[in-house]
């Protein structure tokens, strides 16, 4: 088990690279925001993580044709990561959009 | 690995990541910043679905695959242009279950892949109808597949009932113990999540078999039993169950905390996909929004003065019980306001503020707020905003809200310079907000919210409460402020108080 571990890490050494870098950038980027933008933040994280849809799209694009109850349930999966990453944009752009019109008329 | 097209996709696609998350803490690039994530993602979709091979075999079901996407954005792009404003809070936690419920389906198509694939095998005869797995999966890879699915069930399930509660369909619900059976379900999950994997998949090495060898050479030598299979299924509705669990009695107070815990949940279970798949865009997408996600609450709970687990345990739903008695005390009396007084008060007072809280929303009054406050200053009255940051349903949910209404930025005051005003204002009008300005969070440690910051509207000369009745806010607890000698009330919606207040004040 240990000796697997092991194994494991070194295979994937990049990606534990990556996994610890983006631990503290997304602390970083996050900690400077003002609070007047946490909603609008908090949505387009929740879009961001919508990039779980290539996820669905790869276990969709190699099932084998004829499997239809797995065929099913992937079109689901990338019916909702859709859903995620197009709702959660869209929204995100609505808030943001409200924001930068009050931006202009302050500014005239 | 190689550095071909689609590892480039993904590099960019990782990138407008974070580049679009920096953007969007900052208000002038907070638009760009989206639309460039947006973009990043539609290159690492389209990357992926054309150029990704394994085993130098490309994807295929390609109708399927866009009969999905299409599908999936259009209903997403019109639900998401329906939507009032009012509902983001709701909004955001549908799209983030929608997130989840992808990750656990995930998981559960790999685990049905691998199960679809294995044969019977006979060899073991300590284990009858033992099956043997094709292909190298070993207990990581078990590890990643169920973890990802608990996750990804965990926040799907969750977000439906934060869903529910936010627009009203779903209750809170406690009771005695709750506390102890949502931690033994937890215990539950965890226990048998780690004896799972640790068990699955077996070496047939273990169990007396020697491994079959296929027609291509390999050797399959790992395989698991029936009991198994039925088991993983187990682990899925036990997640579930949790999810439900975990938010059911969380009250409305708490429920941005929730959602966005519940958002970086979904952020670790992308995460997990993207170790299944090796995947760098997956991985940092999901690590990024984890990590952010995980903050943004740690940032929130601190605004409530509350722990997180003192969130997550219901502590707050048997703390409000025993502040019961408290509640039950002589209150005194309020008095009540009429329209007309009220109007005279705000229309020649020199600088009125007004706190909004979850009531404006629920009664879509913003733009009859943004309109009072305009009279008020043709009257020369001097106006400004208090916003509390956990003043209605998700931080920031009023700037939004007042925002859309097209009130200027430099009105709305954050809690500590609101703080400082108050005492130089001579009307506080409180429109729908309750908990916030609650005094007991200052000066009764017996209160549920004891601790928590809060608008000090007390020290304005005249406050007067807009709320549709006496009944306590969201977090269940009486306000002393209500029967304070200089508070009086307007009862009625929001906005029906608010344009007759209007219509009163430009005839004075």
């Amino acid at each position: 088990m240990v000796q697997s571990l092991f194994d494991w890490f070194t295979l994937h050494i990049e990606m534990v690279y990556i996994v610890i870098l983006s631990i503290f950038l997304g602390i970083e980027v996050i900690g400077r925001v003002p609070s007047v933008l946490h909603t609008p933040l908090m949505s387009g994280a929740n879009a961001i993580h919508g990039v779980v849809i290539i996820g669905a799209i790869i276990v969709m694009g190699r099932v084998e044709p004829d499997n239809y109850l797995a065929l099913v349930i992937g079109f689901l999966a990338v019916v909702l990561g859709t859903l995620n990453v197009v709702g959660g944009f869209v929204v995100t752009d609505r808030m943001l959009e409200m924001f930068k019109k009050k931006k202009n008329t302050s500014a005239k | 690995m190689e550095l071909n097209l689609l590892t480039l996709c993904y590099l960019i696609g990782s990138l407008t990541f974070i580049v679009g998350l920096k953007m969007l803490a900052h208000p002038e690039s907070a638009r760009k910043g989206n639309l460039v994530a947006a973009v990043g993602m539609t290159i690492a979709i389209f990357g992926t679905i054309f150029l990704y091979q394994e085993d130098g075999q490309k994807l295929h079901n390609y109708g399927w695959i866009f009969g999905a996407l299409a599908l999936g954005t259009l209903v997403g792009f019109v639900v998401a242009k329906k939507v009032q404003m009012t509902a983001m809070p709701e909004m955001v936690s549908l799209f983030n279950g929608m997130g989840g419920a992808c990750a656990m389906l995930i998981s559960i198509m790999e685990f049905k892949h691998i199960t679809d694939h294995a044969f019977v095998w006979e060899g073991v005869s300590s284990l009858p109808g033992f099956m043997l797995i094709v292909g190298n999966i070993n207990h990581l890879h078990m590890l990643i597949i169920v973890v990802g699915m608990v996750i990804g069930s965990v926040s799907f399930s969750g977000s439906m009932i934060a869903w529910g509660k936010l627009n009203g369909k779903v209750k809170d619900l406690n009771y005695n113990g709750q506390t102890y059976v949502n931690l033994a379900l937890l215990l539950a999950l965890v226990g048998l999540c780690s004896w799972y994997v640790y068990h699955t998949p077996i070496s047939s090495a273990d169990v007396g078999g020697i491994g079959f060898t296929l027609t291509d050479g390999t050797v399959a030598t790992h395989g698991l039993q029936p009991i198994q299979i039925y088991l993983f299924y187990g682990i899925l509705a036990l997640a579930l169950v949790y999810g439900v669990m975990f938010v059911l009695p969380i009250g409305g107070a708490d429920m941005p905390v929730v959602i966005s815990l519940l958002n970086s949940f979904t952020g670790m279970a992308a995460a997990f996909g993207g170790f299944l798949y090796g995947n760098q865009v997956m991985l940092t997408g999901g690590i990024l929004v984890g990590a952010a996600g995980t903050l943004l609450t740690l940032l929130m709970c601190k605004a409530m003065n509350r722990s997180l687990q003192n969130v997550l345990l219901g502590a707050f739903g048997s703390a409000a019980k025993s502040g019961g008695g408290a509640g039950a005390k002589e209150q005194g009396n309020y008095k009540e306001i009429s329209l007309s007084d009220a109007a005279t008060v705000m229309a020649y007072a020199n600088k009125v503020m007004i706190v909004p809280g979850y009531g404006l929303a629920v009664a879509q009054a913003q733009h009859t707020c943004h309109e009072l406050e305009k009279t008020l200053e043709e009257k020369g009255v001097e106006v400004k905003y208090a916003i509390h940051p956990v003043a209605g349903r998700m931080p920031g949910h009023m700037n939004v809200l007042l925002a859309e209404a097209d009130v200027s930025y430099d009105k709305l005051l954050e809690m500590e310079d609101a703080n400082e005003e108050f005492k130089t204002a001579d009307v506080v009008l409180i429109l729908g907000a309750n908990d916030v300005v609650n005094p007991a969070a200052k000066n009764d440690p017996s209160s549920p919210i004891y601790g928590m910051p809060i608008l000090e509207v007390e020290n304005a000369k005249t406050i007067i409460v807009n709320k549709r009745s006496m009944k306590p806010g969201y977090a269940g607890i009486e306000n002393d402020l209500f029967f304070a000698p200089k508070t009086s009330m307007l009862f009625g919606d929001a906005k029906a108080a608010l344009q007759k207040l209007l219509a009163e004040i430009k005839s004075v």
